[in-house]
């Protein structure tokens, strides 16, 4: 059992736990994920470390809800459990003062970019930052990521805030005024990340994505998170989750991430039923009670 | 009452079959397959045991459970004490009773065998484990005495169990660090609830722990802590490693990674260890098309490819590139398997799998196979036949040719010898190249039994305590070495 400590809204549909996990903190490095799991019925699900903390014990986790188990996790509450967390798993992001690095964030993807800019600047780098969202509201982390970075640029999709576009836009931008970025970091919905490498492959300039394809038990087992890397089949869970971006079949990633569409429809539409009812048994017992 | 039949009255007694689920009814539902002996049929069973005078059973049991001990016990209706005689060598009969090969290990070498059929041994061991157990009679082994020393175990699978429940017994501090969040390992993740139910490893893993042996899940050593930091911070003395091999292996043909295709590991895994058959009460799914095609012949082929028609497809194929006859699966899981409906498609070995414009799998494109010469493990090898590709409509393919070791502790552990098929190197006692480090199971052997897994498990507790008592001793002359 792994206590929440404390939770936080940061945006709709997206929440902040801190988590108490001594072990997972101690040894947790930038790129790394836990999978967790809510309750005995539950599902594994892999979610990017943001932040941890060895001397208190703790990290910090960020989900949006998508499904059922997002949708169950966002119902948590600190003072709660959550029944399983095993990690830290997947290797680290390799970090190496390039220069100048570009750290891109897509939606969620901005939680799991964030603890990559942070050790990306503590090694000396000069640290420019794309946020992308599709309106204002959904905008996440974004005075962390300033704090660190050199130059920091917002995108939305209905330009609500920042840029009107997309990030690769705000990065086309960029790369015209300083033309010596060495590295790209880019997470978030495959389609972006899809875009980012499309964008800078011709250019040649070095970019990694983080995959995040259906896992099970995250230590190499199943073989559910596999990905087409090159020509090669790879494991997501060890042999990644971050790989260069110009090798990576995206399109068979977004395929095998719909494997299950229909049945994780249905799991949520039965969920949403029971919390409906649930609510009006609530209510209707408050009523009788006065 | 001891058994006062002659040998010639007890050679008369018939070999006694043990019940089981009709297979029209069985091959749809997840109840046990096997129900075993009831009373009257182990009664029956045991009378046949001619109690040798040199038992050759016991040299044909990895584990060297005294049996014909146990068996007159059972004559003697002490079934509890029977218990007691098995758990001298084996803490999970419950479980050994149940997925053990004993036509080629204690009943193959049982002189009845030669012009009869032997001693069920197998079944007469499980009924004592499950008498012992329904009526709660569970007695624990005693602690010979508390030691001080602390001994890691790496993996809660048949060898990590054995060696924490050997070690537990001679009063070391046993903990077990298992990855996933439930123990049991392949126990619990691979072998079906049709063959094991959980509600029975639940109570073997309980037993194990009523020795004083701690379990904690979630800890994934090479990640969580590696072995060094077992061994330098937080205090191990010992190691034994019991990881098992559970990354799957791939044919590397095209369309292998398209929807609707499955490593067995994958497939068992989401049904058995996540409870995928009873979604969406559990929350992991499992999607099984109508027609289902398991690739491969070992035990994991057949489990899945029975668990898979027991999620109602109208069809479930088994293809293997070579005949029957080589099939390493037990004959007890063929057998079952084909009474249950499963159609074997063998000297086919599949060449490319084909899926629709929904990017789902359509098809398997295989290629005909006849055997030639035996190759390296005296096994005909299987060639292809040219011209020979034939088409099969297939949604769902399961590809169960083999696992290996996982990869995560051989990059985390420096100085720990590994074979070219990535199996921790041992010596005849379990030692690694790594002092204080031992290993066993599928890790060091790449895809045994169980019970070879409790082999190892318990000669690495033998080898531990040796170790142990060398170091304390060592530490003691060191100690008292100091000048005053």
């Amino acid at each position: 059992m792994f206590e929440i400590l404390n939770k936080e809204v940061l945006a709709r549909g997206i929440t902040k736990f801190l988590i108490k996990a001594p072990f997972v903190a101690r040894k947790h490095k930038a790129g790394n994920f836990v999978i967790i799991r809510v309750n005995d019925h539950g599902e594994r699900i892999p979610l990017t470390i943001v932040d941890s903390d060895a001397k208190n014990g703790t990290i910090t986790i960020i989900a949006q809800t998508i499904g059922k188990t997002t949708k169950l996790l966002s119902m948590q509450n600190a003072g709660g459990f959550l029944l399983d967390v095993a990690g830290p798993l997947g290797n680290p992001t390799p970090i190496h003062n390039y220069g100048t690095v570009v750290c891109i964030g897509g939606g969620v993807g901005t939680a799991e970019v964030y603890p990559i800019a942070k050790a990306l600047k503590n090694a000396g780098n000069k640290l420019i930052t794309i946020v992308g969202a599709r309106s204002k509201d959904l905008v996440i982390l974004e005075n962390e990521l300033r704090e660190i970075s050199d130059e920091f640029f917002v995108t939305t999709d209905d330009g609500s805030y920042g840029m009107k576009g997309l990030v690769t836009n705000a990065l086309d931008q960029y790369l015209k005024k300083d033309p010596s970025v060495k590295s790209v970091y880019a997470i978030g919905p495959i389609i972006m990340m899809k875009a980012v490498s499309d964008f800078t492959k011709p250019i040649g300039i070095k970019t990694y994505v983080s995959l995040n394809p259906i896992m099970m038990d995250g230590t190499g087992m199943c073989g559910a998170c596999r990905v087409t890397i090159g020509s090669e089949t790879k494991f997501a869970c060890v042999d990644g989750p971050e790989f260069e971006g110009h090798l990576v079949d995206f399109d068979e990633l977004m395929t095998r991430n719909r494997s299950y569409m229909d049945l994780e429809k249905l799991s949520l539409e039965n969920f949403e039923k029971e919390i409906s009812e649930h609510e009006c048994k609530a209510v209707a017992k408050e009523a009788a009670n006065a | 009452m001891p058994n006062t039949l002659k040998p010639s009255e007890r050679l008369k007694i018939p070999r006694q079959n043990p019940l089981e689920q009709d297979p029209e009814v069985r091959r749809r539902n997840f109840e046990e397959v096997s129900l075993g002996f009831n009373e009257d049929l182990v009664l029956q069973e045991a009378l046949r045991c001619i109690d040798c005078k040199e038992p050759l059973c016991i040299e044909g049991c990895p584990v060297r459970i005294d049996i014909p001990a146990f068996i007159k016990l059972v004559v003697d209706k002490d079934y509890l004490g029977a218990a007691q005689k098995i758990k001298e060598k084996d803490y999970l009969p419950a479980i050994t009773g149940r997925v053990c090969p004993q036509e080629s290990q204690c009943e193959a070498v049982c002189p009845i065998g030669k012009k009869h059929l032997p001693v069920a041994i197998g079944k007469i061991e499980r009924f004592v484990a499950d008498y012992e157990r329904l009526h709660n009679m569970f007695n624990g082994s005693v602690v010979e005495q508390k030691r001080k020393e602390r001994v890691a175990i790496v993996g809660s699978g048949p060898s990590g169990l054995t060696c924490a429940a050997e070690l537990a017994k001679l009063g070391y501090n046993v903990t077990i660090f298992e990855a996933l969040h439930a123990a049991g390992g392949v126990l619990r993740y691979g072998i079906p609830e049709f063959r094991l139910p959980k509600s029975i490893l639940d109570a073997e893993i309980e037993n194990v722990k009523k020795l004083g042996v701690e379990l904690v899940p979630n800890f994934i050593i090479g990640r969580t802590a590696t072995v060094d930091e077992l061994m330098d911070e937080l205090g191990f003395e010992a190691v034994f490693l019991g990881t098992g091999a559970g990354t799957p292996t791939f044919l590397n043909i095209p369309g292998e990674n398209f929807p609707g295709v499955y490593s067995a590991s994958e497939f068992l895994t989401r049904v058995n260890f996540m409870k995928g058959y009873r979604f969406p009460e559990y929350d992991t799914p499992v999607k099984l098309g109508r027609r289902v095609a398991v690739v491969g012949g070992g035990d994991t082929a057949m489990d899945a490819v029975r668990t898979a028609m027991r999620l109602g497809p109208d069809k479930a194929y088994l293809i293997y590139r070579r005949s029957k006859e080589e099939m390493p699966a037990r004959d007890e899981e063929v057998h079952h398997a084909e009474q249950e409906g499963i159609e074997f498609h063998v000297l086919t070995n599949p060449v490319r799998i084909i899926a629709g414009e929904n990017k789902w799998v359509k098809a398997i494109e295989c290629v005909k196979m006849e055997l030639g010469e035996p190759d390296a493990d005296g096994r005909r090898r299987p060639i292809p036949i040219s011209n020979s590709n034939f088409i099969m409509d297939v949604d769902t393919v399961i590809i169960a040719v083999g696992q290996r070791p996982n990869p995560i502790l051989q990059a985390t552990t420096p100085g720990l010898n590994m074979s070219k098929r990535g199996t921790v190197v041992v010596d005849g006692n379990g030692q690694t190249s790594r002092e204080g480090v031992f290993a066993g199971g599928d890790l060091s052997r790449g895809g045994a039994t169980v019970i070879l897994a409790m082999e190892d498990g318990q000669r690495s507790a033998a080898a531990i305590h040796d170790y142990l008592k060398v170091k304390g001793q060592k530490a003691k002359a060191k100690e008292q070495s100091i000048p005053i």
